[in-house]
């Protein structure tokens, strides 16, 4: 909680004229403040408060691995040169020796093998990248699947989408600048998928690899967007979005004494200071230990890249590899319109559900806002179980994205299952219209499952484990009244009520007309709300009546 | 002369006549014939021939038919040479267990002086490649031109092998269950051999299109990246591209960076638990 902020504070005083200072840092802060104004910012906001809960701290792991990103970034500049030029290579690497290949990839050797701690700060920079993307979408699940992205978070929701979206890009990108065998395959793919766009697809492969593939200018081309573009943007994207997380202050679960208008926590000094500082260190920790551990992108097992080579197990990092399942499993459908003009539909197609695969899930806090028609503000984290038409959406959601994944790793599959790779791609090809709807309905009433036994443990309390023996001979359990603040919590959540349409005819008995738009909003309204949407929550009369003494326990 | 003239009617002359021709034109056979023919019957290639019929027929004609001519269950081995059966019958692949989209490589259940009699058996059969020497796939014993054969070879590995069997040899999905095994533990003979005669779903490179320099380059960069390597980077994963190493990130980087988080959000400065 921010107290209020003190407009006039000891920064117009001088400080001199006032008693002596007790210590040297006194003196120092008095410096400060005098100069910057810190002081009445410090105060409104060291005491903040932020909620604990785990899974508010994936946050913390995705900032924490950007700036990890950040720093290995800076020292692998100091020795990468962005250039496909020619160069005949005479490194340590002995298989490699003689090889002709770009000082790009020369130089990467370089770094892995003559650097100091080159390969390591390589492999950091290459696993924090794989752990914040990764991060990022767990984050992304998190605040998705608890309802924090409603008002007022919906802006800072686009921004995480938009970080998540550059973070991918800004990784695709990075491993492609070695010029191995593998990340040329890739930016040979991405050749292709620009190729496939109807009229300036050729245009724009020209203009982007400045000719002919593969050409001199991608690499110093993605270099510069590899560790300038994208990378000012996103820290400009994160800082919004944090001073977004400090203004809106965290969401809450619910509880006791949790309210919409308050935060319960620890204030951020000193101990949320103390635990996100630590936490840094934690995961720098786990990062380091991975990287000392694993091998990640062993470009001089792949060689450098030639056009006429290729090798299996040609993927993209695993952000990418949602698109890598959509090209293997869309049928190479090509058709000829006007004359000669040819249209690739198996590579047109998967570009165009790329991004759609994405934006759906982003979009959908807007469609819920617009069904529920709730303009209010909302600070109380949601339980998935209790919004069951949206935790069924996420669910569905993420079996497509995971379909998809296994249509991108289909050889691994084949190979490692002793399947079929073509039985794996039919597969995928029917699951990925089959899947999201069958997890849609078993999570939704998996959900109302779970809202009718807490109504059960609201109503009747918990099992206990202690069984009784009737006189009559009759064995019951045992349950166990919850305690007031289990019964609030569990308790807590609002049930919307479906919205109505206007009655058919108005007073005067003239049909009243209803937009096609308004009757389909009523109808997902009513299967968000209405009786197959949730179990309504058991009431204080309810409850009052099971445990007045008529009741069965 | 007179004796001989007086008894030329003699009952018996007509068969001294004929023995003399007889003895002649055997004699005059003996002098001029091709000796070799007359040697091959007892020679050890002639036994081996012999030997490898009959475990032919007991372990391979069911399929293969008894004179090596196919069978609906089998292809013809005439001309497949004696390197094809090396190769198979050497990596355990034949026999086969049962059929299926391709034959898996398993225990080798002959010795190899029995691999050898199938192979000279079946070399009978056509002409076809032979079993390489071991300077043709041994690594030179000049560790400098080693070394420039396992770079060379790494080259011609990426060019023809890598989009089957993988940048490291680990092998790779093909259609319909089809696959390229992996290289690793395979001997330098059998490498050498697969490239000669293609077995199963492989394209075979003779020495017309890859010569024997290649093959053996290859085959040194093979054994080097499999055996003498060590991996610079720590763990392999399986050296499988991206998709382990995904896997390996969600697992053990973020896996564990949530059990870490929860670690901390569980040990906090709150008087009591809530």
């Amino acid at each position: 909680m921010s107290t209020t902020s003190g407009t006039s504070t000891g920064a117009t005083t001088p400080s001199s004229t006032r008693a002596k200072p007790a210590s040297k840092w006194e003196a120092a802060a008095d410096w400060t403040d005098g100069r910057l104004g810190i002081y009445s910012l410090a105060k409104a906001n060291l005491r903040k408060i932020f909620p604990d809960h785990w899974s508010f701290m994936l946050g913390e792991i995705c900032l924490y691995t950007f700036i990890i990103i950040i720093l290995t970034g800076v020292y692998l500049t100091l020795f990468f040169k962005p250039s496909m030029a020619e160069t005949v290579y005479t490194g340590s690497y002995v298989p490699l020796d003689g090889i002709r290949m770009s000082e790009a990839y020369a130089s990467t050797m370089n770094i892995s093998f003559e650097v100091r701690g080159g390969l390591l700060i390589r492999q950091i920079h290459h696993w924090a990248a794989i752990v914040f993307v990764a991060a990022m979408l767990v984050h992304m699940m998190r605040v998705f699947f608890t309802g924090a992205f409603r008002k007022p978070r919906e802006i800072n929701w686009l921004f995480g989408a938009g970080l998540l979206f550059l973070g991918m890009f800004d990784g695709f990108m990075g491993y492609s600048l070695p010029d191995d065998l593998l990340s040329g395959t890739g930016i040979r793919f991405m050749e292709g998928a620009i190729l496939a766009v109807p009229i300036v697809g050729t245009y724009l492969e020209m203009f982007l690899y400045g000719g002919e593939f593969p050409g001199q200018d991608i690499v110093p081309r993605f270099f510069t967007i590899h560790v300038l573009l994208i990378p000012g943007i996103m820290l400009g994207l994160l800082v919004a979005h944090l001073i977004l997380v400090f203004y809106h202050k965290h969401t809450q679960f619910a509880g006791p004494g949790r309210k919409e208008e308050n935060v319960v926590g620890m204030p951020l000094m000193p101990v949320y200071m103390a635990k996100a500082g630590g936490f840094f260190f934690l995961v720098f920790g786990v990062i380091a230990a991975v990287s000392a551990i694993a091998t990640v992108n062993p470009i001089w097992s792949y060689g450098p890249y030639r056009p006429d080579q290729v090798s299996t197990d040609a993927q993209p990092d695993w952000y990418m590899g949602f698109s890598e399942g959509l090209i293997r499993v869309m049928p190479g459908w090509e058709i000829s319109v006007w004359g000669g003009h040819t249209l690739n539909l198996g590579v047109f197609i998967p570009l165009m559900v790329f991004p759609l695969v994405l934006a759906v899930i982003w979009l959908y806090p807007f469609l819920e806002a617009w069904v529920t028609g709730d303009k209010r503000e909302h600070h109380i984290a949601d339980r998935p179980r209790n919004a069951p038409v949206r935790t069924a959406f996420g669910a569905a959601w993420i079996s497509l994205y995971l379909v998809l994944l296994i249509g991108g790793g289909n050889d691994l599959i084949a190979t490692h299952l002793h399947l079929s790779i073509n039985s794996i791609t039919y597969f995928v090809r029917v699951s990925f219209f089959l899947l999201p709807v069958i997890v849609f309905i078993i999570t939704k009433r998996w959900c109302l499952g779970l809202q009718r036994r807490d109504k059960e443990k609201v109503l009747h309390g918990r099992e206990s484990g202690v069984i009784k023996r009737l006189p009559h001979g009759e064995f019951v359990e045992v349950h166990a009244d919850l305690s007031q603040a289990d019964k609030f919590t569990l308790t807590a959540h609002e049930q919307p009520q479906p919205i109505e349409l206007p009655a058919e005819v108005d007073e005067n008995g003239v049909a009243r007309k209803v937009g096609r738009l308004a009757k389909a909003r009523a109808k997902l309204s009513e299967g968000f709300f209405g009786d197959s949407g949730q179990i309504a929550k058991p009431t204080a009369e309810e409850h009052a009546e099971i445990t007045s003494g008529h009741g069965h326990h | 002369m007179k004796k001989l003239s007086a008894r030329r009617r003699h009952p018996l002359a007509a068969l001294v006549v004929l023995l003399l021709a007889l003895a002649a034109t055997g004699g005059l056979y003996a002098a001029f014939a091709p000796a070799e023919k007359a040697q091959a019957d007892t020679s050890a290639q002639s036994l081996a021939i012999d030997e490898g019929k009959k475990l032919f027929a007991v372990g391979c004609s069911s399929c293969h038919g008894l004179n090596g001519q196919g069978t609906s269950d089998g292809p013809s081995l005439v001309g497949v040479g004696s390197a094809a059966v090396d190769f198979q019958v050497g990596t355990g692949r034949m026999p086969a267990q049962q059929p299926g989209a391709q034959v898996p490589r398993k225990k080798v259940i002959y010795s190899q002086s029995e691999i050898d009699q199938l192979a000279a058996f079946v070399a009978s059969l056509g002409p076809g490649p032979v079993v390489p020497k071991p300077e043709q796939y041994n690594p030179s014993t000049d560790p400098a031109k080693n070394a420039a054969d396992i770079s060379k070879g790494g080259e011609l590995f990426r060019t023809n092998c890598a989009q089957c069997h993988n940048f490291a040899g680990q092998g790779g999905a093909l259609t319909n269950g089809k696959y390229a095994p992996s290289l690793e533990g395979v001997d330098p003979k059998h490498i050498y051999e697969a490239m000669q005669t293609g077995p199963q779903n492989m394209p075979s490179f003779p020495d017309t299109t890859m010569p024997e320099e290649q093959k053996r380059q290859i085959v040194a960069f093979v054994r080097h990246t499999e055996n003498d390597e060590p991996n610079p980077g720590g763990l392999t994963l399986g050296s499988l591209g991206p998709v382990t190493e995904g896997l390996f990130g969600w697992i053990f980087g973020l896996g564990v960076l949530i059990v870490v988080a929860i670690w901390v959000a569980a040990h906090t400065t709150k008087a009591k638990k809530s």
